[in-house]
């Protein structure tokens, strides 16, 4: 996580020459198990791409369900991309300017001793720690039962439209369970741009929010780029939190409307793996939205880690 | 990095910067109410309002014509407005009703228990039917049987499981990383392992009903093909990220000054390994330890589909079991909306949320301490 | 960006995305039981192609689901796979001060599965009664192998789960070790590779299990849940399946669309489903 810590091991003293037993021992052991989780990782992914890769099919990618799910030859997972692609993206819209305002709350304004400041951390890592199904209870609970039938009080008199699952809530509960992914990375963003740069910027005059504007923020953009990737790929692949919020079993039409529910890629990977009429036919359909949701998030996260380390280098140089 | 404001702000900028600290406390805001609507639903069980009894005083059709509009709407179950709206015909109808629900109900001996009770909820009862006493959770029932402990026990079991598997696999390989590996080797294990992360858990449930469970039973021989161990193996590879990133940070955030010191002083690189920089990080590794912990509580997707979902007392590994999470999931979508049912979960989600929170404030609490002794030290 | 500037725009955004949501004339909306929900989507579909002034709109989510909907009026339709409950009932009353109207569109077969390698070829009611309830634990028991019978049952919130636990477990419930699976994939999945299991589901469904004959006493015949067996009456384990709807709403084209499903064209559609029509005498004329 910090910056710091990565430079740790790069000054490794000699070796010592004698062979020892304990060392080898400790060593393959700890290897192992190293070796052992890549491996684990690359049988699911080996898994998931050979059998699916066999099976996807530009037609797959973009046709809709033609009114059977689990006919091989018909079913196509656009409205699912489509529903996904909305969810995520509606929520990068509410998450990213509450999560980047309250990084540069934490640090550059806020005094990183002070009582509040430990509160806001504290509660940005037990926001963290949440469980996903609780966030599907809390948006049933609060954005569904309680913003939504409010607004439906106050809008439409006896109609739902708003007091019921909808996409606009499932994406601000997945809003509200990112916001600690994109607070962290883009402190962490914000932290490794030279104080140096901030004195400079208010030594010539600029008031302290032009020096945010103009120099920190521009400076911490590929932090806050990362820390969007990071939460649209933790959140494209998330289920537990839409099930109650907004998330379809099947729909005839794509969403139009935010009050509109929606066909989701994870949550029709269970609905295949869980309850098709005949698993054995429609493995080749499972295996392909399986490896069209790991595909989305897994190259979500590679890109991420790669602006992530093209930037902790440029710091490097800079220090 | 707070820096001395340099001269005076601009009312503009004043409101700006007021504004900024307002959007600062959301994630305050969010925590305090993600309890309080999760547990604003479940309020009735905590306070032991909700009465799942099925033998109700049921009155006759004619009494609507006898009994006082206040009566008639608490009787019923009305809101003033909800009174105020329906004509004769429809009370007439709801009285009908009401007396439909309780002929319907059965003749039990248990059917005038409110099984919502604290007692029912966390003790055993001898349910009709049953030999002796147990804990049994069947909530769409004659009798609603609410027994959360056989859903404790599961969680816990399945939560023990993937942390034996993944604990000692992602300590093993964050020493590794961080004190054996070459840094070019580390440059890319720690993303590597840390894209484990990357694989939504609905992806490990798949992965763990299609192709794990096979595995496992024919490596073991057991009976049931969904059970404790396949759920917890697949929760374990969620888990596995989260401990390894943390103790991977905690073990390389230990002073160069302490290995320096330990290997001038001719100990081996296990030695340090094991002897200086393992202990020195131990507070970081135990919080990585308790967050894993509160990961596995709290995953849902994969226990839902790869555990069995029996909601038995059991200690065997070996058989299915049941957690919170996947009964929440599972069941909330088809419960009469504010019924007990509805309501038990909620207080499910309540008890969760207090498990996990209580966990990672634990684990917080120590990895805000380690940090600030590795940054004092520095 | 400040708070409230942010507020503003949002709340300035869904009420020009609420503004054209109100439901327009000649659309019907159709939602619940997720056992329902690609029928309801079929024969939305071919009724759309008929009359194409009318659009329906089909969306799954549960039986409980469906209900909540036609109480707070987000669906003029409810699917459902179980009858509803009285609590719902006053509900219903409550919001639009009458009973739901209930409409029978379909029939469903329950098989009782078992592994393909299982001797035992039929059982009857009482015996599954047994079985499901734990009182009978072993195959030899009831005519097979000495084995342990391993249950696999459905979600307590499937209406499959009710309909066998109130029809052939006679509301007992089941033995604890049954083992719940969140579909009839899952349960068929698990039944095709587990030698001594014994589950149940759609009588359409099961490709990789056997299905057992039923005897409905001990003394008559066991009964394989076939169409005409399903139909005529003489397979025990069978269920109706649901459309409720606002009896003040069940007019024009809400009228016609139900007439229409429950005519001999809309039964048509319902076998290639994997449902059973329903008898001549319950259908619309």
């Amino acid at each position: 996580m910090s910056a710091t810590a990565s430079t740790a091991p790069a000054l490794r003293p000699f070796r010592s020459r004698r062979f020892d037993l304990a060392s080898f021992v400790f060593s393959g052991l700890t290897g192992l198990a190293t070796f052992l989780i890549i491996a684990i990782l690359l049988v699911i992914l080996g898994n998931v791409i050979y059998s699916g890769g066999a099976s996807l099919s530009w037609r797959f990618i973009t046709s809709g369900t033609e009114s059977d799910m689990f006919d091989v030859r018909k079913a196509g997972v656009l409205p699912m991309i489509i529903g996904t692609t909305a969810r995520v993206l509606l929520m990068t819209i509410f998450v990213l300017p509450v999560g980047v305002i309250t990084a540069i709350y934490l640090t550059e304004y806020a005094a990183s001793t002070s009582r509040f400041t430990r509160v806001i951390r504290s509660a940005i890592n037990n926001l963290a720690g949440v469980p996903s199904i609780v966030f599907g209870l809390f948006g049933l609970g609060f954005f569904i039962n309680f913003i939504g039938q409010h607004l439906d009080g106050v809008l439409h008199g006896t109609d739902t439209v708003w007091g019921k699952p909808a996409l606009v809530w499932a994406s601000l509960t997945l809003a509200v369970m990112t916001l600690p992914v994109v607070v962290v990375a883009t402190e962490e963003s914000l932290r490794a741009i030279p104080s140096g740069l901030r004195e400079a910027s208010l030594a010539l005059g600029a008031t302290k929010l032009q020096t945010i504007a103009k120099i920190v923020l521009p400076q911490a953009l590929p932090g806050i780029l990362t820390g969007a990737i990071l939460a649209i790929s933790r959140a494209a692949g998330e289920v537990a939190p839409i099930l109650f919020t907004g998330a379809a079993y099947y729909m005839a039409d794509l969403p139009t409307r935010l009050s509109d529910q929606f066909m989701d890629l994870g949550y029709h990977v269970f609905i295949l793996s869980t309850q098709s009429p005949d698993i054995e036919k429609t493995r080749p359909i499972l295996y392909a939205t399986v490896l069209v949701l790991l595909l989305l998030t897994i190259a979500l996260n590679v890109v991420a880690i790669f602006v992530r380390a093209r930037m902790r280098r440029n710091l490097r140089m800079l220090q | 990095m707070g820096l001395k404001r340099g001269h005076q702000a601009h009312p503009i900028e004043w409101l700006v910067e007021r504004g900024i600290f307002l959007v600062a406390t959301t994630a305050i805001l969010m925590v305090f109410l993600i309890f309080v609507f999760v547990a604003r639903e479940a309020l009735p069980v905590f306070l032991g309002q909700t009465n799942s009894s099925l033998v109700q005083e049921v009155l006759p059709v004619e009494k609507m014509n006898t009994l006082t509009p206040v009566e008639l709407q608490k009787y019923l179950g009305l809101s003033a407005k909800q009174y105020r709206e329906l004509d004769r015909e429809s009370i007439r109808a709801l009285m009908e009703v009401k007396i439909e629900g309780a002929t319907e109900a059965s003749h039990d001996k248990d059917a005038g228990l409110n099984t919502t009770a604290w007692r029912y909820l966390i003790g055993p009862h001898q349910w009709t039917g049953y030999e002796r006493p147990a804990y049994i959770w069947q909530p769409v029932s004659q009798i609603h049987k609410y027994n959360i402990v056989p859903l404790l026990i599961g969680s816990l079991k399945v939560t023990l499981v993937a942390l034996l598997f993944s604990v000692p696999l992602a300590l093993g390989a964050a020493i590794y990383v961080s004190q054996l590996a070459s840094t070019r080797a580390r440059e890319w294990l720690k993303p590597s392992i840390e894209l484990l992360a990357g694989i939504p858990s609905v992806v490990l449930g798949f992965f763990a009903l299609l192709v794990l469970a096979t595995l496992l039973q024919k490596l073991f021989g057991y009976q049931g093909r969904l059970n404790a161990l396949v759920a917890g193996v697949a929760l374990g590879l969620a888990v596995i990220p989260v401990v390894f990133s943390i103790a991977e940070d905690a073990l390389s955030s230990v002073p160069r000054s302490y290995t320096q010191a330990a290997l001038a002083l001719g100990s081996s690189r296990w030695q340090t390994a094991w002897q200086i920089v393992l202990p020195a990080a131990l507070p970081g590794v135990f919080a990585a330890v308790v967050l894993g912990f509160g990961r596995a509580m709290g995953e849902t997707m994969v226990v839902l589909m790869a555990s069995g979902n029996a909601s038995i007392v059991s200690g065997s590994i070996f058989d299915s079991t049941r957690t919170i999470t996947a009964t929440i999931a599972a069941e909330l979508a088809e419960t009469v909306f504010g019924g007990h049912h509805y309501r038990v979960l909620f207080m499910l989600g309540t008890l969760l949320f207090i498990i996990t929170f209580v966990s990672n404030l634990a684990a917080g609490q120590v990895i805000t301490h380690l940090k600030s002794r590795m940054e004092g030290k520095r | 960006m400040n708070l409230k500037a942010l507020k503003h725009i949002t709340a300035a955004a869904m009420l020009l995305a609420a503004a054209p949501s109100t439901l327009l004339a000649g659309s019907i909306t159709a939602k619940g039981s997720d056992t329902l929900v690609i029928l309801a989507q079929k024969w939305a579909e071919v009724y759309m192609g008929k009359h194409t002034d009318t659009k329906i709109q089909v969306t799954g989510g549960g039986s409980g689901t469906g209900f909540a909907a036609l109480q707070n009026r987000t669906t003029d339709l409810a699917n459902a796979s179980r009858k509803i409950k009285p609590a719902e009932v006053a509900e219903c009353i409550k919001a639009f001060g009458k009973r739901p109207t209930e409409y029978k569109v379909a029939l469903d077969g329950l098989s009782i599965y078992v592994n393909a390698e299982n001797p035992v070829g039929e059982l009857s009611l009482e015996q599954l009664e047994k079985i499901f309830t734990g009182k009978v634990k072993s195959w030899r028991e009831v005519g097979g192998p000495d084995a342990p019978i391993v249950i696999y049952s459905r979600e307590n919130s499937s209406g499959t789960y009710e309909f066998f636990k109130e029809h052939v477990l006679k509301g007992a419930d089941f033995a604890a070790s049954a083992q719940t699976m969140p579909g009839t994939a899952a349960l068929l999945q698990a039944v095709a590779k587990d030698k001594n299991a014994i589950g149940y589901g759609g009588a359409a469904y099961g490709a990789g299990a056997k299905h057992l004959k039923v005897k409905a006493t001990e003394a008559t015949p066991g009964v394989e849940p076939s169409q005409e067996a399903v139909m005529g009456g003489t397979y025990p384990i069978w269920r109706y399946l649901y459309i409720y709807v606002n009896p003040n709403i069940d007019k024009d084209e809400i009228a016609a669309y139900l007439s229409w499903i429950r005519s001999d064209e809309g039964q048509k559609l319902v076998h290639e489903i994997g449902y059973y029509p329903l008898p001549a005498d319950l259908r619309s004329k």
